[in-house]
């Protein structure tokens, strides 16, 4: 459920990447002003473990098929919000860098979709209430399916956000939704079936590791004002990116999206808060804005005209696809050439 | 892909991004600056902009033929990581079925304007991202993000969990090995042993992390991560930026493609 760059617009991945970076510097200014020098190396090795456990898979009960392990609620668990959010950052990074898993402009999304939920939403606000005081397995249970579960929805649900707003796909709504949801749920109670087994063995095996890493953390405190800052600003991100994608002159195929989900073309919310923002951002950065499909009317045109092929006018998209043979031909020739050049050389 | 094909090829990157050639010895920071220009470049187009972005492949080949990286190992990890993009992207051409444009006689739909165009830039960012880590040492990427502003603690994050990676992996290899041998076809391959394979690995990777932590306090440790390298923004590296910032500029305001294509119609029919 990497978000990819293909189907994102700028704007889009400029926004979350500017949300994710904005989260990123409060995780580390948090950590850094009560960092135990020993915590440095243990996330990064943590970091390590991630994507050494990913490899390891199993086989998920009644399927038959296979999964493996998320990562991001264990994090949280064992580390506390802050740490486990720049642990995860740091897999994803190495991930969309070496695995090219997502790319670098959807690195924003998917650190936003696969970190900030389970570190800074699901964990205070689901998984700490959940497990109380007691560390009972039935209550770790719990609380982790519970978790795993509400952040691969949320991850998942900002997944089809994040596509609709780009506008690239023409997927509508509800049956994207409809296609995402369920998988990840499945997947969500799988990992959260794990991350409870892992837990609970860890505790029983050696309680005081989770004991001592969690008494190093600094998320000893009740729930301080910044957080509540941090989770209004991610909520604000969110709602303001559904604002800006109501708000958008030209939904393209959002418009038959919308209204295939809520029975009229048109709603009525206009933009907004952040959504005038985001809307000038994405104008200056779309050098053709309000661009029309212009092969569109010339074919049409001239198919009424003169639908032989070819023609010396056939209009523009025939002269797009001559160009587009001739251009790539030109950079096949350039790449082969260096590279006979560079055999000789060596 | 299995296991041991993921851990050898991110060894395979590793390799060839310490090659000594004139793309892996530009600065960094320039390369990794190019990139994101490049990315944000390419995704700006509309999404049935399909033969404007032929030229903007320029880009990626020249980094794989200056920088001698084997075009086959770009594009079969560029293939691994395709199913998501496509997956979203094919419903395209049966969602928006109105004709945009008939190619001798045959009416293409608009939708498959936009999944072709989906698919394109699919190929030059990935390949783009790819090309950037395979031309650069990843511990220079860590470095050239740090002093692009990045935070100290994550860039140490990144590097960390680098230096372990190879290390932990060779360690899951074990337990996948020792695990596969005790438990003939799939019978132990449950949930339940997975939990404690993992547990173990945890605990194992606590520990290991303690020892590294005395190591390294033993060495003088102060929770940064300093480089000696000291790396100089050099004449070549403005010269690959400034060309890199004019290709972008002329190809995506003029339509250079179309116009190539007509002045060879002209010429030839």
């Amino acid at each position: 459920m990497h978000m990819a760059d293909a189907l994102l617009s700028p704007a889009v991945g400029a926004t979350l990447w500017a949300g994710t970076a904005a989260v990123g510097g409060y995780a580390s200014k948090r950590l850094k002003e009560r960092i135990d020098d020993r915590l440095i190396p243990l996330m990064g090795v943590l970091g390590a473990f991630i994507f050494a456990a990913q490899m390891i898979n199993f086989t998920i009960p009644g399927t038959g098929s296979s999964g493996h392990l998320g990562g991001g609620m264990i994090l949280a668990v064992i580390l506390g919000p802050h740490a486990a959010f720049l642990v995860m950052a740091s897999v994803l990074t190495v991930q969309a860098l070496f695995f090219a898993d997502g790319g670098l402009l959807a690195l924003g999304c998917n650190i936003w979709n696969l970190g900030i939920y389970p570190c800074y939403l699901v964990y205070p606000l689901i998984y700490k209430p959940l497990l109380g005081k007691s560390q009972k397995q039935s209550r770790i249970i719990i609380a982790s399916v519970t978790s795993a579960v509400v952040a691969l929805q949320l991850g998942s649900f900002s997944v089809v956000l994040e596509t609709l707003l780009s506008g690239k796909s023409e997927l509508p709504f509800g049956a994207f939704v409809l296609l995402m949801q369920p998988i990840h749920l499945a997947i969500g109670l799988v990992e959260g079936f794990v991350t409870a087994g892992v837990i609970s063995y860890v505790h029983g095996a050696r309680p005081d590791v989770i004991e001592s890493v969690s008494s190093s953390r600094p998320l000893g405190d009740r729930v301080s004002l910044k957080k509540i800052v941090i989770t209004f600003a991610v909520l604000a991100v969110i709602t303001g990116g559904v604002l800006s994608w109501f708000a958008s002159t030209n939904p393209d195929g959002l418009e038959w999206a919308v209204e295939k989900a809520y029975g009229r073309s048109e709603l009525p919310e206009k933009g907004q808060g952040i959504a005038p923002v985001l809307k000038a951002i994405q104008e200056k950065t779309a050098f053709l804005p309000d661009y029309n499909f212009k092969p569109t009317g010339s074919a049409s045109e001239k198919e009424e005209a003169d639908p032989g092929w070819p023609g010396i006018d056939a209009g523009t998209s025939a002269a797009g696809l001559v160009g587009a043979a001739i251009v790539l031909g030109m950079i096949v020739f350039v790449g082969m050439g260096i590279r006979a050049f560079r055999r000789r050389d060596t | 892909m299995t296991f041991d094909e993921r851990y050898f090829d991110i060894g395979r990157l590793d390799r060839l991004s310490y090659k000594d050639t004139c793309v892996h010895r530009l600065d960094p920071r320039a390369k990794v600056i190019a990139t994101v220009m490049f990315l944000f470049t390419v995704i700006s187009f509309p999404k049935y902009e399909v033969v404007a972005l032929a030229p903007f492949f320029l880009f990626p080949v020249l980094l794989m033929t200056v920088g001698e990286i084997p075009i086959l190992f770009i594009v079969k990890k560029m293939i691994i990581v395709s199913p998501f993009a496509i997956f979203i992207g094919i419903f395209n051409p049966f969602l928006d079925t109105r004709t945009a444009v008939v190619i001798a006689g045959i009416p293409v739909s608009a939708g498959w304007l936009s999944f072709l165009s989906i698919l394109l830039k699919f190929a030059l960012t990935i390949s783009a991202a790819l090309l950037l880590i395979a031309t650069t040492s990843f511990p220079a990427v860590c470095h050239a993000l740090r002093r692009l502003g990045f935070p100290a603690l994550f860039v140490s994050q990144l590097l960390f969990l680098y230096r372990y990676l190879f290390v932990l992996m060779e360690e899951a290899m074990r337990i996948i090995r020792a695990r596969e041998m005790r438990s003939f076809g799939r019978r132990s391959t449950g949930m339940k042993v997975f939990a404690r394979l993992i547990g173990t690995l945890f605990l194992r990777t606590v520990d290991r992390a303690d020892r590294i932590y005395y190591a390294m306090l033993s060495r003088g440790f102060q929770g940064d991560v300093p480089t000696l390298k000291r790396s100089r923004i050099a004449a070549a590296d403005l010269a690959f930026m400034a060309a890199t910032v004019a290709f972008l500029a002329v190809f995506r305001s003029f339509r250079v493609t179309e116009e190539i294509g007509r002045i060879a119609q002209e010429l030839f029919l």
